[in-house]
């Protein structure tokens, strides 16, 4: 464990510009997120958390995947892999999780999804602990928690005038190269610890036979009702660290374009809209049990976790107040049911 | 006399558990206490004894109406002014049927914008909060503060002309006296800007924008079968939002889809989680409308939609 001073946080931050893309919280009208700084004046590290996740530093909202120019006879492309090399640095340790769960999914026996894993090689970590949790935080009930090194390559802990940082991995260790930061002294590490406890998450939910319950549940009632004031739209997907559903489309004019890769959002009716006119979720109904089932069911057969990390942003996001709290308690209050009854 | 948010919040509990009890209709659309400080979020009650959950508050923020569209049932719904405008407009397009619905009104005081507070507070979290005699006390961790109620209203509530619903069958509660005259003063003003200055300025909220659509579902009057926005043969709009142009063309033809239906209820920019500026957009519409036409939408079942209607010149009809 090292110290450094607040005061010492500007030149470390300008040192990491120098070489690295930076992506950190930048306050713009009040609404947080990470973006690429060319300065460290630039962000903020006083947020409780962002509105988009930094899941967009490694999977943009859009972006090309590759372009093209179709001549007479043949065709020239040109690959879009981004292999800057990145810092994400003050995401919170839920984001830091969010990144391992998404691993799964663009890194798994079945696909390697270049994008996403060359950023993801060529990206470190830099987690700042959150030393006042909002109501609205559950990360412990999904095993995460306000100071977890899950994930990270290194972890800042506010102790006021300085920071005590946790040195998780040698590409953490990298960052700090001619830093030259002393040790933690004992009082540090005391305030450090003071600062993890005094940072209390009191809200939770109840996953202990959850899934076991959504197993049995495809056919339940309670899909009816639980979805009503659900408007549809992607406030909650968008801005869920772990949602990584995407569309791809051509953009093109005349004989050249680009393949875009976009975030899309099970909640939409054209994201299973078949070409035939057809479609398998047909109302919000479907698509509101499309979401839960993915994140707490289906995400858990495929690769054995829970498809969510507790950061509340979908709760704080929704339009219409669709706690994922409520919903999860209310199918745990629901009795279970065969599907086949 | 019913003043009290209690009070209303009794009476809306009574009238919904009558409605049910003599099978009126099947289905009451409200609001209960939501999850979050200040937050109320829209409830649907079929059952007599669950109409305890209805309440009423400073945070009944969403106009209900984007509810009542393809319903069989009979069902009632609680109606705020914007509420019932917007009901209007749904009628006069024919997508509620009048007899199938019992509008309940509330005259409304306007809605408390938690992103105002939020600024005021400095990002500091909210936990709890009262309101009492016209203030919010405000607590959260380091923070004990109290603001005038009327700081923190959403600006649509502040230049709202019609607080008391213009269409109901039941009245909860005291008529509210409107604000002052809405001079369209913010319209005016961005107009007076020149048009790069103006262009700059929406292109950097659009910049933002994440391309949720929550703008256009909060929205009651946005309900096309297919919107221009996802339709890809042909593609109207770009799919990504790799161009800002393209979300600001999104958000105009959202706009102008509007025009003579928009009632100004600040649905869309509520529901916008980017908290980026609609109304600067809608207003400007709002205001056209009413220049060109003479028309505010939702107000009377009888006058004919601006662009349903013969348009008037100083000719005769055209
Ligand atoms: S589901 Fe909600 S709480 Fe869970 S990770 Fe996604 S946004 Fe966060
Ligand atoms: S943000 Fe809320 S309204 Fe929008 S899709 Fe998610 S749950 Fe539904
Ligand atoms: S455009 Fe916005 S302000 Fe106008 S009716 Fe729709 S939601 Fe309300
Ligand atoms: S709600 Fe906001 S972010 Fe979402 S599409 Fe509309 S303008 Fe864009």
């Amino acid at each position: 464990m090292l110290l450094l001073k607040k005061e010492q946080l500007l030149a470390w931050l300008n040192k990491l510009t120098q070489a690295y893309q930076v992506f950190a919280p930048v306050n713009e009208e009040g609404c947080v997120s990470f973006k690429q700084i060319e300065a460290g004046d630039q962000c903020t590290l006083d947020y409780t958390n962002s509105k988009v996740p930094p899941k967009e530093v490694l999977f943009p909202r859009s972006e090309y995947l590759f372009c093209y120019r179709c001549e007479k006879e043949h065709v020239e492309l040109k690959e879009q892999i981004d292999e800057h090399k990145k810092v994400i640095f003050g995401l919170r340790p839920c984001d830091a999780r969010s990144f391992l769960l998404l691993d799964n999914v663009f890194r798994n026996e079945r696909f390697q999804d270049p994008y996403y894993l060359t950023r993801r090689k060529n990206t470190v970590l830099v987690g700042l602990g959150c030393n006042q949790p909002p109501a609205t935080c559950f990360c412990t009930s999904l095993g995460s928690g306000p100071f977890a090194t899950e994930g990270l390559d290194l972890l800042l802990v506010d102790i006021g005038d300085r920071y005590v940082l946790e040195v998780l991995t040698e590409r953490g260790q990298e960052l700090l190269s001619g830093m030259e930061l002393p040790a933690a002294d004992q009082e540090a590490r005391e305030a450090a610890q003071k600062v993890k406890e005094g940072a209390a998450v009191s809200s939770r939910v109840t996953l202990e036979g959850l899934k076991s319950k959504l197993d049995v549940s495809f056919d339940h009632p309670l899909w009816d009702l639980i979805h009503e004031k659900c408007l549809g739209c992607a406030a909650c997907t968008y801005t869920c660290p772990t949602c990584h559903c995407f569309d791809i489309v051509d953009e093109a004019q005349g004989n050249e374009g680009c393949r875009v890769r976009s975030w899309d959002a099970c909640m939409f009716p054209l994201f299973t809209l078949h070409g035939s006119g057809h479609n398998p979720r047909p109302t919000n109904k479907e698509r509101f049990r499309q979401r839960v089932m993915h994140k707490f069911k289906y995400f858990v057969d495929n690769f054995n976790a829970t498809a969510c990390v507790g950061c509340g942003r979908c709760i704080l996001n929704c339009p219409v107040n669709l706690d994922i709290r409520e919903v999860i308690a209310e199918i745990q209050g629901t009795e279970v049911r065969s599907n086949k009854q | 006399m019913l003043i009290k948010m209690q009070d209303i919040t009794k009476a809306m509990q009574e009238k919904a558990r009558e409605l049910l009890q003599n099978k009126e209709v099947e289905l009451v659309i409200g609001f209960s206490k939501g999850s979050l400080p200040l937050r109320y979020t829209p409830c649907f009650i079929r059952q007599p004894e669950e109409a305890e959950k209805l309440a009423w508050g400073y945070g009944c923020e969403n106009n209900l109406a984007v509810y009542l569209r393809k319903r069989p049932e009979k069902m009632a719904v609680i109606a705020k002014g914007c509420d019932s405008r917007s009901i209007v407009e749904l009628i006069k397009e024919n997508q509620v049927k009048r007899e199938n619905l019992v509008i309940i009104g509330v005259p409304c005081r306007g809605m408390i914008d938690r992103q105002k507070l939020s600024r005021l507070l400095a990002g500091k979290e909210l936990r709890e909060a009262e309101i009492k005699d016209g203030l919010v006390a405000v607590q959260g961790k380091d923070i004990s503060a109290s603001f005038p109620l009327d700081q923190l209203l959403y600006d649509s509530c502040l230049t709202c002309q019609h607080p008391n619903p213009v269409l109901y069958d039941y009245l909860l509660g005291e008529q509210v006296p409107a604000r002052g005259s809405d001079t369209f003063a913010d319209v005016a003003g961005f107009e007076s800007r020149p048009p790069a200055e103006r262009r700059s300025y929406l292109m950097k909220e659009l910049s933002r924008c994440i391309r949720c659509y929550a703008c256009r579902q909060a929205c009651p009057m946005c309900f096309c079968e297919e919107c221009f926005a996802d339709c890809s043969m042909p593609q109207w709009v770009s799919k990504s939002s790799l161009d800002v142009q393209a979300n600001l063309f999104f958000q105009a033809v959202r706009v102008l889809h509007l025009a003579g239906r928009c009632v100004d209820c600040g649905a869309c920019d509520r529901a916008c989680p980017m908290g980026i500026d609609l109304r600067t957009l809608t207003r400007k519409m709002v205001r056209d409308i009413q220049e060109l036409f003479g028309y505010t939408a939702g107000i009377s079942l009888d006058e004919k939609p601006p662009l349903a209607a013969p348009i008037k010149t100083a000719a005769g009809h055209v």
